[in-house]
Formats: structure tokens, sequence, C-alpha cells
């Protein structure tokens, strides 16, 4: 257990905190650079590792994080890292948010409703292609998002079930 | 949890909804959230299914998700947490859809070193993500026909998408470009529509 390299933790991962713009997948790199090059808390076999097990496990692939701070501390390093990586982002969203909603109703709040929407929309067309470039496996994931799509356009199912029948395909597929 | 006719609340968000419900909501989305992009799923529980958060709401949430640091459907989470019940509503989303994930996690380490398995876990996990993107199409298609008869809508969207998406450029110059444009025509398109 280093429980000294807590502090040094918590500084890595609140500055990645707020200035991670554009997802977690811009963050590998860095938080490579810190946790092996910078800080040695892992090895960088242990860090190809711990990205192997962020990729099958839930969550947001940035939850590494929470991985590379149990190596240093166990649970409570775990907490830290995850902690730090969350809270700064999120009070930062929430602020935002808040001065956001104040002005609800307003015309220029409706004008820039408006104008973002589309702007999301086509960010949300970007990430897709991201996440197929990062953890897609070529064709067959097309095939199965594209059917995906259609079944969920069409009839009402549950997510769960297309998630399910996504993995099933892999699994015996891929 | 099925909630019943939603689609008749006017301007969403009339109605106090339970942090209970919030919870369950965002605990859901955590613990199946595998290779990122249930963007697609927080809109179909919280426009589509639910009515908590109206349409340009959400979307509008859902940019400054994406351009403010941090992970996307966190701070999409806070959003709407917020929108729902303040503060409490951000503090449930969020343990919500980071307390599944993160015990998840860590049971996958502590029995890593005991699995074989896991290359057929990872191609199962593939699966699932390309499901998720299937989610994600359905948001884009939903939008991009919303906006069919905005022109200008429509090339901010497909600007955006080619420079971030196609060419790989960061998000916040592009956002920077091209939203004073999107933002001016809807300011004078609806000042258009009022006279």
């Amino acid at each position: 257990m280093r429980t000294d390299q807590l502090w040094p933790l918590t500084v890595v991962f609140v500055s990645f905190s707020l200035s991670s713009i554009g997802g977690g997948t811009s963050l590998f790199a860095p938080m490579h650079h810190q946790a092996v090059d910078i800080h040695q808390w892992i090895t960088s076999q242990d860090f190809v590792d711990l990205f192997a097990i962020s990729r099958a496990a839930p969550g947001p692939g940035s939850m590494l994080a929470t991985l590379i701070g149990w190596k240093i501390d166990g649970l409570l390093g775990a907490l830290v890292a995850t902690l730090a990586l969350f809270v700064p982002s999120s009070i930062l969203v929430y602020f935002v948010a808040r001065v956001w909603n104040r002005y609800r109703g307003r015309k220029w709040h409706s004008a820039l409703e408006h104008g973002l929407a589309p702007i999301a929309t086509g960010l949300i067309s970007a990430g897709t292609l991201a996440i197929a470039r990062v953890g897609g496996e070529g064709v067959l994931s097309w095939v199965v998002a594209v059917g995906s799509a259609l079944i969920l356009a069409r009839f009402a199912v549950h997510p769960l079930f297309l998630l399910a029948a996504g993995a099933a395909i892999f699994a015996v597929m891929g | 949890m099925e909630r019943s006719t939603p689609t008749e609340l006017p301007a969403a968000n009339e109605r106090r909804v339970a942090l209970l419900e919030i919870f369950g909501v965002f605990f859901q989305l955590g613990l199946f959230s595998f290779g990122g992009g249930l963007s697609g799923w927080v809109y179909r529980e919280v426009v589509t299914r639910r009515n908590w958060v109206a349409e340009p709401d959400f979307m509008s949430g859902l940019a400054l998700s994406q351009i403010m640091p941090g992970t996307n459907i966190a701070n999409l989470s806070v959003y709407v947490g917020l929108r729902l019940r303040g503060i409490a509503g951000v503090v449930v989303a969020l343990s919500a859809l980071l307390s599944a994930p993160f015990a998840a996690i860590i049971l996958l380490l502590l029995v890593y070193d005991h699995v074989s398995g896991l290359p057929r876990l990872a191609a199962a996990m593939s699966g699932i993500t390309a499901a998720a993107m299937g989610l994600l199409l359905v948001v884009s298609a939903r939008s991009a026909w919303r906006l069919r008869s905005d022109f200008v809508g429509i090339a901010a969207m497909v600007l955006t998408f080619v420079a971030v998406g196609v060419l790989q450029w960061p998000v916040l110059p592009v956002v920077a470009c091209i939203a004073p444009l999107s933002i001016g025509a809807a300011w004078f398109g609806s000042r258009r529509d009022a006279h």
C-alpha cells in the first residue's frame, strides 16, 4: 500500500477531470504517461492489462482510473481516483447547467438551444464513428449496429435485449 | 416502473420525479454501459419513454456535456439530475451511474488472473458496443429528421460530423466555429417567425 501516493494521484486525476474534453478516449495516452513514466505507479504491462479489464467491464472507459487507484492503495486508492476523475468535471457542469437553466424561456436561450441541437446531433454521429474506431470490429459491428437501430425504430424492444443479442453474436463469431 | 401516457405532459418536468426512480434509471444505465456510447439509451429513457426532459432541452444538455470536460455520460447525468431534482438529483444520478461499474471493474480485476475467457468476454463486449452504436444511430436519425426543413441546421449537423467524426478534429474549436453561425441562424429564424 502506498498511501503517500494518494495526494499525487488526486492531483493527476483532478487535472485530467478538468482537461478531458471530447470524452474518455482522449485520456488514455496522458494516463499512461503519468501512471507509468512519471509516477511509476504501474508498469507498462500492467497498463495494458488494466486497459483490457476496463474494456470488458461496464462503465465509462475512463474508469481505468479506478483500477490504477486500486493498484496504488486498494479500495481507498480506487475511491480516491474515481472521485478525483468524476467530481471536479461534474461540479463544473453543475454550475454551468444551473446558469443555463436560470435563463430558460429567454429568447437568446431558445436560440442557443435550437442552435446547439444540430451540433449535438453531429457530435453524436461523430461519437458513433469514434466508438467504432476504438471498440469496433469492422463490418460485423456496423451490421449489428444498423440492425439494432432498425429493430429499435420499428419495435418496442428493451435495449438490453439488443445488447445481449449483440454480445451473443460476437461471442460466437468474433 | 412503466409510466403511463407521458407524451401528454406539456413541457415535461411538471411532475416531481422520485429520487428512487432517478436512481433506478441511472443505476441500470451504469450497469449496462459497456464500451461507452450509451447517450442513446439515456435519450430513450429520459426523453422517449418518460418525457422527463423535452427533446430540445435534452439535446442542448447533450451538447453541453460534450463541450465541457469530463465523461459525456457522467456530464449528461449531472444535467438530467439537476433538471429533475436539483442538487439531490445530481448526487443521486451520478452515484447511481458510477456505483455498479465501480464494483464490477474491481471484481473483474480481482478475478483477472484466474480467468482465461477474457478474450471471449472482450469479444462479447464488442458486440454490446455495436448494439449501443445502434442506439446512437436512432438518436441521430430522429434528430436529423426533426431538422429536415431547417437547411442551416442540417449544414451545422453535417459540418460537425465531418470535422469531428471523419477528420477527427478536436471538438472545442470545431464547435466554437460552427455554433455562432447555427445559433445566429436560430436567433434570426425565430425573430422572423415572431413577426
